[in-house]
């Protein structure tokens, strides 16, 4: 039995206990194993991203130097902050329904919910800030000026990464002659506007592509990946605290209507535990992401 | 050879010529020997092991059947631990066997041999491209007998696979990178190469010839091969292209296949897919072999690879030179 | 290994209404499609999956008849190409990872455990409506665009709509990963109920062997799910807004989407035979009439193949173009998975040694189990070592190896669990003659369709090949009259099973002599399993039942000092 488990007194609480428990101690201990193992697999979704993480960034380092220059660290840790803050207020709020404290408990709940929201609104703040200059993932990256004059010179060497050998004459077009998808530029040839250099990655270079002059910045190729990989990690983050806030929000109607006794808090707990995680896995994603050396 | 799309084409050999056993194919290739000794030592400890099952399988249920309801069984005990410990380790070491025998045939694949031959291979939808050391492209594998070689396969669209079940060869050819193949002491004879990923609609007809000619013969083929123009006309050169990199898509006699039939092409009204119509002539047809989907024509999709890099401005001359053959019989 | 203890007493449920059981207590549409009971949760599963593998079998039948001649016989390569991509799709996704889980393991796991229900029956009622959800969105691909990329879904093909022509891509993806979410809930329910709801004395070595088995195979549905989930999401972003990870002209990479997908994948396919093995365990040991032959053996080896599963899927990439040094260490780590299943074989013929045998419907599957697992496991042996692999790889070898598994191994134990329980869940004792009948038809249809394919493979047939080098036909034509024959077996079990429904005799409460706690309530079940929690013994340990004629049934000895199952 856990310190948070309520004591077993069925005949004030029957109304609470499942037909198929014999205790609230069991039907306490059931709900807290059945979520750590939901975490779990939620631990795992994520862990797939971590991994084509590593993987690109194992094979091109420098694309990760260069492009995470692009990312605010100031509002990246302001997210970091405000996070954690609300992973502290849900806790005490946990707290409090445990002592029975329901409008103490409320109000941290309502806490956490606003830090929830002013984490998201970070969020959109800088998605914005990154449609506004292009920087996006696949054909959708484009380098606007104004942006690329404002970078440090690429870091590290100009050389390509090591993916394929050049190939020879007899080279790839591009990947997707036939595509006639509308959403996507799929002309074959190239464009005014379209820099090959900065979208090809080496050996799929179409043989009649400028060859021209290149700025520092397009010397680091496939810039784009690091932004597929950003939006991928942080839009399914930000997907969860979306589902935690709604959680949290339930829980807070609940609360103010007195749902939750010392003797029955369950629901409480498990969306904290669920915050928590959330909380968990943006520390891991903002060094991953926003500090890199 | 089947009656698919590529029966227009040279007859292809067969998969599994005869001279093989029930379960495999002759061998063509150095490695081939050693892999079909790993092959039957798998085979013939799981047969024991297989009729050891069901032998006890079958004699237990005819002993020991019940033959009224209220039978009691004479029981037995239900644990034995020196027994399960031994038929767990046995069975392990025949697997780690044939762990170490797979390991060693596979070092062949990996591990190249010296002074190996390189030829390029390049897998499109639905076609093979072969590059051989002197530029030349072929539409066909021929390799000299006894003679090493390293074939270095990508793709320019999908994952394709190169297969040849004589050699007990087989690679992925993946889009964006390179893979390697290595085949030693070749044999001579006409083996059937076919691709092992699918990679769409003309998956299956994705088949081509390997030949391995004597050492002097491969000489003198691939000069032969490498100048076609030498000793054929324009549209003959066309027609062998035609056969060998456009055939699986396109008929040369009005069937309807994954692209428009070639009979009746040249020289005579397209319909677009947006509603335009455009003569086929030398621009039309050129466009549309390096640019494919700039001009799609009405009612196909559009599937068709570009063949820039991989057709030479003579070759694509002598294309639309077997084209107006095409159309010029057609109209008589 | 004891005797069930005579002096306890197993409770009898309390004195409902005679007659009314889990099926009747309530009526109504809205009372089935808002229960919570597992075992109307079971029943609605059971129905919705064997659906699908109706229209999983008739996708296989195209498949085979387009298959009777080296061209095209009946349609076009595109369509083709449909027809086995959604054979295999529906098959894997919503017949064979489900079946024996969500089908027989929901009914079946409380009252086997000595519970009242799962530990979450609301989470359960909610992952059945994902399973049908995800079956929805199946079909709307069907009729909305189909797809063409098989059920693997390699990139590139798989991105660029202007390989895989079909639309209907993106609305499977969204079905599996709505499946991978019932498909985790349901193993995390298993979990939490077989950790916190056994009832006193059932230690876990007290455990029966099936419910080992839907432990380990829970766990693995728990931790590899989330990784197909981020996987089929991946190649949805990938394929709607071009993210470009995979796809190598936008600086993606196709393989590491194969090891993504593989490694979820691998540890499927023990998904799918685990619960089957647990089965067949049950089978051998209640129609033998003897004790389980190393039980301890049998319980850790499940765990063994859960644990050992996790680190094999390398083994479907030998010729991917991954790395030499990787590509030998999953071959050595992929026999460490074989020696726990020969274990299991032997220790099944072991408990028949000595036994008193019974050749009734169930046990025939069982048998027919060990024969064909027997050769779909070995036949796994080549495709482990690299040296034949390469050759076999994608050949009609795989095809055939993974029928034998997934179809001989799986569906027979299905089968097999479903006649041994169908008198529990519905009451009723179906027509043994033809069960005989339709058994011999599906083993010798089965056996006439796949065994050639493994011929087939190993002379250079590839797999998913539309037309065919011609040599080849004979082979085929072989497998399509054996698809033919299996697919009267089936139409011939439905016949009987659905028949019984109506006019079955009414079933005893042990028709059997199994010992595990399911036999002890009636035929069917009442609602609530058991009036107050029984005390377990051990689970085969037969000793203590006796044939009763009047009944057609077993029942308790008297002279055991226990009241008679009613």
């Amino acid at each position: 039995m856990t310190a948070n488990s309520p004591s077993a007194s069925p005949s004030t609480h029957a109304q609470h206990l499942a037909h198929h428990f014999e205790s609230p101690a069991q039907q306490f201990d059931a709900a807290v194993q059945g979520m750590w193992l939901f975490l779990a697999t939620e631990i795992l979704l994520f862990a797939g991203l971590f991994c084509l993480y590593a993987v690109f960034r194992a094979n091109n380092p420098e694309i990760f130097q260069h492009a995470h220059h692009y990312l605010s660290k100031p509002l990246g840790a302001l997210n970091t902050v405000v996070l954690l803050c609300s992973s502290f207020t849900v806790a005490a709020a946990v707290r409090c329904a445990q002592l029975g404290r329901s409008r103490q408990s409320a109000t941290l709940l309502g806490l956490t919910l606003a830090c929830g929201l002013a984490f998201l609104g970070v969020k959109y703040v800088e998605y914005h800030h990154k449609w506004k200059e292009g920087l996006l993932w696949g054909r959708h990256f484009r380098l606007t000026e104004g942006e690329a004059a404002t970078l440090p010179s690429a870091a590290g060497p100009a050389t390509l990464p090591a993916a394929a050998p050049d190939a020879t004459s007899a080279s790839l077009g591009p990947p997707a002659a036939g595509d006639s998808a509308p959403s996507v530029a799929s002309s074959d040839e190239p464009s005014a506007t379209f820099r090959p250099m900065v979208l090809a990655p080496p050996g799929l270079r179409s043989p009649d592509e400028p060859a021209g002059v290149t700025t520092p910045q397009q010397q680091v190729r496939n810039i784009q990946t690091f932004f597929a990989v950003y939006f991928l990690m942080t839009g399914l983050h930000a997907l969860h605290v979306l589902v935690g806030l709604g959680l949290i929000a339930w829980i807070t109607w609940r609360t103010v209507a007195g749902a939750f006794s010392p003797l029955y808090f369950t629901p409480v707990a498990m969306a904290a535990l669920y915050w928590h995680l959330v909380d968990l896995i943006w520390i891991y994603l903002f060094p991953l992401l926003y500090l890199i050396h | 050879m089947s009656a698919g799309p590529l029966a227009q084409v040279t007859t292809l050999p067969s998969v599994a010529p005869a001279g093989g056993s029930v379960w495999l194919p002759p061998r063509a290739e150095g490695a081939a020997a050693e892999i079909d000794a790993v092959f039957y030592f798998i085979y013939w400890v799981s047969v024991f092991f297989f009729v050891l099952i069901v032998v006890l399988m079958v004699y237990f249920v005819i002993r020991y059947r019940r033959r009224v309801e209220s039978e009691q069984p004479r029981g037995g005990a239900a644990h034995n631990t020196r027994l399960e410990i031994t038929w767990s380790v046995i069975p392990l070491i025949l697997v780690v066997v044939m762990f170490y025998l797979g390991f060693r045939g596979y070092m062949d694949l990996v591990n190249p041999p010296a002074g190996a031959m390189d030829i390029q291979v390049l897998a499109q939808k639905w076609s093979w491209n072969f590059t051989y050391p002197n530029g030349h492209d072929d539409a066909e594998l021929h390799l000299p007998a006894g003679r090493n070689a390293r074939l270095v396969l990508t793709s320019n669209d999908v994952i394709h696979s190169f297969y040849v079940p004589a050699f007990r060869k087989k690679c992925d050819a993946v889009p964006g990178r390179y893979t390697y193949l290595w085949l030693r002491d070749l044999k001579p004879g006409e083996y059937l190469a076919l691709c092992a990923e699918y990679c769409g609609t003309g998956h299956s007809d994705m088949l081509t010839r390997v030949q391995v000619h004597d050492p002097a013969d491969f000489q003198k083929w691939l000069s032969e091969a490498s100048d076609p123009f030498r000793t054929r006309s324009y549209a003959e050169v066309g027609r062998l292209l035609v056969a060998r990199r456009c055939a699986s898509c396109h008929s040369v006699d009005g069937r309807a296949g994954v692209g428009p039939t070639f009979k009746g092409l040249y020289g005579h009204p397209v319909r677009l897919q947006d509603g335009s119509t455009v003569t086929a002539d030398e621009n039309y047809l050129r466009d549309s072999i390096l640019y494919p989907a700039r001009q799609v024509v009405a009612g196909y999709g559009p599937v068709m690879p570009t063949f820039r890099g991989q057709l030479r401005d003579r070759e694509i001359t002598a294309i639309i030179e077997y084209l107006k053959e095409l159309a010029d019989h057609a109209n008589r | 290994m004891s005797v069930l203890n005579p002096t306890i007493v197993l409770d009898q449920p309390a004195p409902a209404p005679a007659g009314v059981n889990y099926l009747t207590h309530t009526r109504g549409l809205r009372s089935w499609l808002l229960t919570i009971d597992h075992k109307r949760i079971g029943v609605m599963y059971l129905v919705s999956i064997l659906a699908a593998f109706l229209l999983g079998g008739i996708f296989a039948i195209l498949v085979r008849t387009e298959l009777l001649g080296p061209a095209k016989t009946i349609v076009t390569a595109d369509t083709y190409n449909q027809f086995f991509t959604l054979h295999g799709a529906i098959m894997i996704f919503l017949v064979i990872i489900p079946s024996i889980p969500a089908a027989l393991g929901n009914f079946v796991l409380p009252i086997m455990l000595g519970a009242k229900d799962l530990a979450f029956p609301r989470v359960n009622l909610l992952s059945y409506y994902l399973y049908l959800l995800g079956a929805l969105l199946a079909v709307v691909s069907i009729v909305s665009g189909s797809m063409d990329t098989g059920w693997t879904f390699y990139p590139p093909y798989a991105i660029d709509s202007a390989h895989a022509r079909f639309g209907g891509v993106i609305p499977v993806l969204l079905g599996v990963f709505v499946l991978g979410f019932s498909s985790i809930l349901t193993g995390l329910n298993f979990i939490v109920t077989i950790h916190k709801l056994r009832p006193p004395g059932m230690g876990w070595f007290r455990l029966p062997l099936f419910l080992w088995s839907l432990y380990a195979t829970s766990v693995i549905q728990v931790l590899a799910t989330p990784v197909l989930g981020v996987t089929v999401l991946l190649l949805i972003l990938e394929r709607a807004l071009r993210f470009g990870v995979f796809h190598p002209g936008l600086g993606g990479d196709p393989l590491l989407y194969q090891h993504f997908f593989w490694f979820y994948s691998h540890p499927a396919v023990y998904i799918m035979i685990l619960p089957a093995m647990g089965i067949i365990s049950e089978l051998v040991s209640v129609f033998s009439r003897k004790h389980i032959f190393g039980y301890h053996f049998i319980a850790f080896s499940s765990i063994a193949i859960a644990v050992f599963g996790f680190f094999v899927w390398g083994h479907h990439m030998f010729v991917s173009g991954q790395s030499p040094l990787v590509t030998v260490l999953f071959s050595l780590l992929t026999y460490s998975v074989s020696i726990p299943s020969a274990v299991k074989v032997f220790n099944w013929l072991a408990t028949m040694h000595g036994g008193s045998i019974s050749l009734r419907t169930p046990m025939l599957y069982a048998l027919a189990f060990i024969f064909m697992f027997g050769i779909g496991g070995l036949t796994g042996l080549f495709l482990g070592a690299l040296a034949t692999d390469v050759h076999l790889h994608d050949t009609y070898f795989v095809v055939a190896h993974f029928h034998y598994t997934m179809m001989g191994g799986t569906l027979i134990a299905m089968l097999g669990g479903l006649h041994y329980w169908w008198p529990k869940i519905t009451g009723r004792m179906y027509n043994e003659t033809w069960g005989r009948v339709a058994f011999v038809l599906v083993f010798l249809g089965f056996n006439v369709t796949f065994f050639p394919q493994f011929i087939m493979g190993s002379r250079g047939m590839p797999r998913r090949y539309f037309n065919y080098p011609p040599e080849f036909t004979a082979f085929h034509q072989l497998s399509t009259l054996g698809a033919y024959l299996m697919a009267i077996g089936f139409v011939i079990i439905a016949g009987y099973l659905l028949h019984s429904l109506f006019r079955g005799r009414p079933a005893p409460g042990n028709p059997w002599g199994g010992a595990t706690l399911e036999w002890q309530c009636s035929s069917p079940p009442p609602p609530d399993n058991f009036a107050t929690q029984p005390v377990a013994g051990d689970p085969y340990d037969f000793r203590a039942l006796e044939y009763d004629p009047g009944s057609g049934g077993y029942v308790m000895r008297p002279s055991a000092g226990a009241r008679p199952a009613s």
